[in-house]
């Protein structure tokens, strides 16, 4: 895979934005370059990169986080150092975007400069079985209400239709018109689709550009 | 979905169309989600200028006849607290959701259930009661929100949906059907004569005491039919069981977990869920107490559901408490603990 100098995942909120950076992250670093990770979602507190901070730790990318992530408080600010991910071009980026146009707001303060350095890419994250992005249309809408308030233009899909532990392989087929359906409105491309590790073999051969992802977490209440 | 999600899709899918809220975290989704949706379908989202604004709303609202809510989150159910005993006072049925967080004052923003004594004993001034509904899956979370209108409108009164702020969060599939609607009376709602009736005239000042107290006296007799006819609960694994835990929401799920365990290692331990925290659902637990040695309350908070659970069995049985607070959620292996130390007989 050919990865940018800087990789944006935006997208709906709920859509896997997150789970899908920091896999993408990690799939950077094997590749043998280095990277670092920016959470600059301002909008939800919960079910952040920070949560992955251990596992990112262990590949050795550095985390750009707020400091207050998954404290008690919260508290809508990014730290000063994320400015690292346009000034210090030595390292790649991977950044993960807030949810939906009120998320991407936070994207405008560094957009002029991944702008100017034009070696980026900007990722939009689809997923059919969230409910008010189940058709073309809706996640379109979505989609440029979030470039509007990024000051970016996605440059590409990434078909993340997923029920989380629930999702079997049919699943995800039946999500392949819907990811189709978006490029030929759009015009965007569909860099990958992706699928849970352990349904990647059930997939392969019959879906193009399979990223395979391992999910975060298991929760103790499932 | 979301769990947030879920209240607010079940609701439109409720017929409710009338909205009125304002953010604070854990439950701003479900603010954000009607926002979105209310003006497509021609209903009404209005982010009021606080939660003291947005409940006297619901009271406008829901003095029409139309099914109306709104929905915070612990501080912010505190500052609609005088509104709710309004609406107990003029008999008005509304939907009032709290997506629980930890407390008291501002807290935090993690998932608690410290807010069970506000929504069953105190949610505001005077003789009065609230439906509570304690939902443990997002599907629940739609479910009942569905069965909280139905049931605010059948005895005029107020349903709490009551959810940990994990439950807000948590994504689960859920399937979604437009309910079938039932039609109940409301003739008393205020929607206009055409000069062809007397005024009706909502209001919970009365200028004259016996009529006060006949009206608390009738309150509390559709309360005694809520208490006969509504009380809901689900019992797991209690067949054979020796051990009986009492959880909700989140933490019932996290107690499952902790009874599948100890059943393998041969400990025979079930779980009575409420699922109506108001009405409480003491003759199953009551039952239960001709059963089992010993009860565990699991709660998210410093023991608040423990002294329903104790009034429950007459404290004919132990009953301790397994808890975690400050946001913090007890782990399957916290709970299986104090299983393990009841049945190995040093359960002090």
């Amino acid at each position: 895979m050919e990865f940018k100098r800087v990789t944006l995942f935006a997208g709906h909120y709920g859509s896997g934005k997150t789970n899908i950076a920091v896999n993408y992250a990690l799939a950077i670093k094997a590749a043998g370059i280095p990277v670092r990770i920016a959470d600059l979602d301002i909008v939800n507190p919960y079910f952040r990169t920070k949560d992955s901070a251990d596992r990112l730790a262990a590949a050795g990318i550095q985390l750009i986080s707020s400091e207050y992530a998954n404290s008690n408080v919260d508290f809508p600010a990014l730290p000063g150092r994320m400015y690292a991910v346009t000034d210090d071009t030595s390292e790649y980026a991977v950044m993960d975007i807030g949810g939906d146009d009120r998320g991407a707001l936070a994207l405008g303060r560094y957009a002029p400069a991944i702008l100017a350095e034009n070696n980026y890419e900007m990722l939009f994250v689809i997923n059919c079985y969230r409910p008010l992005t189940q058709n073309a249309a809706d996640t379109v809408e979505v989609l440029r209400e979030v470039e509007a308030a990024g000051g970016m233009k996605a440059t590409a899909l990434v078909n993340n239709s997923n029920l989380g532990v629930h999702t079997a392989p049919e699943d995800i087929l039946a999500s392949v018109a819907y990811a189709e359906e978006i490029s030929r409105m759009t015009g965007l491309p569909v860099k990958m689709t992706t699928v849970r590790e352990d349904l990647l073999p059930a997939l392969s051969g019959k879906i193009e550009n399979l990223f395979p992802l391992a999910l975060q977490h298991k929760y103790t209440w499932n | 979905m979301k769990g947030n999600e879920a209240i607010a899709e079940a609701a439109i899918l409720a017929g409710c169309r009338h909205y009125f809220g304002y953010p604070i975290t854990p439950q701003t989704e479900v603010a954000a989600y009607m926002a979105k949706r209310m003006p497509k379908i021609g209903g009404t989202f209005l982010q009021a200028e606080s939660e003291v604004a947005a409940i006297n709303m619901v009271i406008g609202v829901a003095s029409t006849g139309k099914r109306c809510m709104t929905s915070s989150s612990s501080p912010g159910i505190s500052l609609k607290c005088e509104g709710l005993s309004y609406l107990a006072g003029c008999d008005l049925p509304a939907l009032v959701v709290n997506v629980e967080r930890g407390g008291p004052g501002l807290g935090g923003i993690q998932p608690s259930q410290s807010d069970y004594f506000q929504a069953t004993r105190g949610s505001g001034h005077g003789d009065f009661r609230m439906i509570v509904l304690a939902p443990a899956s997002v599907q629940e979370m739609a479910d009942l929100t569905v069965k909280g209108f139905d049931l605010a409108e059948k005895y005029r009164v107020t349903t709490m949906l009551l959810a940990d702020g994990t439950m807000g969060q948590m994504m689960e599939p859920v399937s979604l059907e437009a309910p079938a609607v039932t039609e109940y009376d409301k003739s008393w709602a205020v929607t206009g004569t055409n000069c062809e009736r007397k005024h009706n005239i909502i209001n919970s000042l009365s200028l004259i005491p016996e009529e006060l107290e006949q009206q608390n006296i009738e309150r509390f007799e559709r309360y005694a039919k809520i208490e006969e006819n509504e009380t809901m609960y689900e019992e797991f694994m209690m067949e054979d069981a020796e051990i009986a835990i009492v959880a909700f929401g989140v933490a019932a799920r996290i107690s499952k977990n902790a009874i599948l365990a100890a059943r393998e290692k041969g400990i025979k331990v079930g779980l009575i869920r409420p699922i109506t925290l108001w009405p409480f659902p003491k003759a199953p637990i009551a039952k239960a107490a001709a059963q089992v040695k010993e009860f565990i309350s699991v709660e998210m908070n410093m023991g608040q559901m423990i002294e329903d659970v104790k009034l429950a069995i007459g404290c004919s049985r132990p009953v301790s408490l397994v808890n975690r607070v400050g946001g913090m959620i007890p782990s399957p292996e916290q709970v299986l603990a104090r299983i393990e130390e009841i049945a190995g007989g040093n359960g002090k």
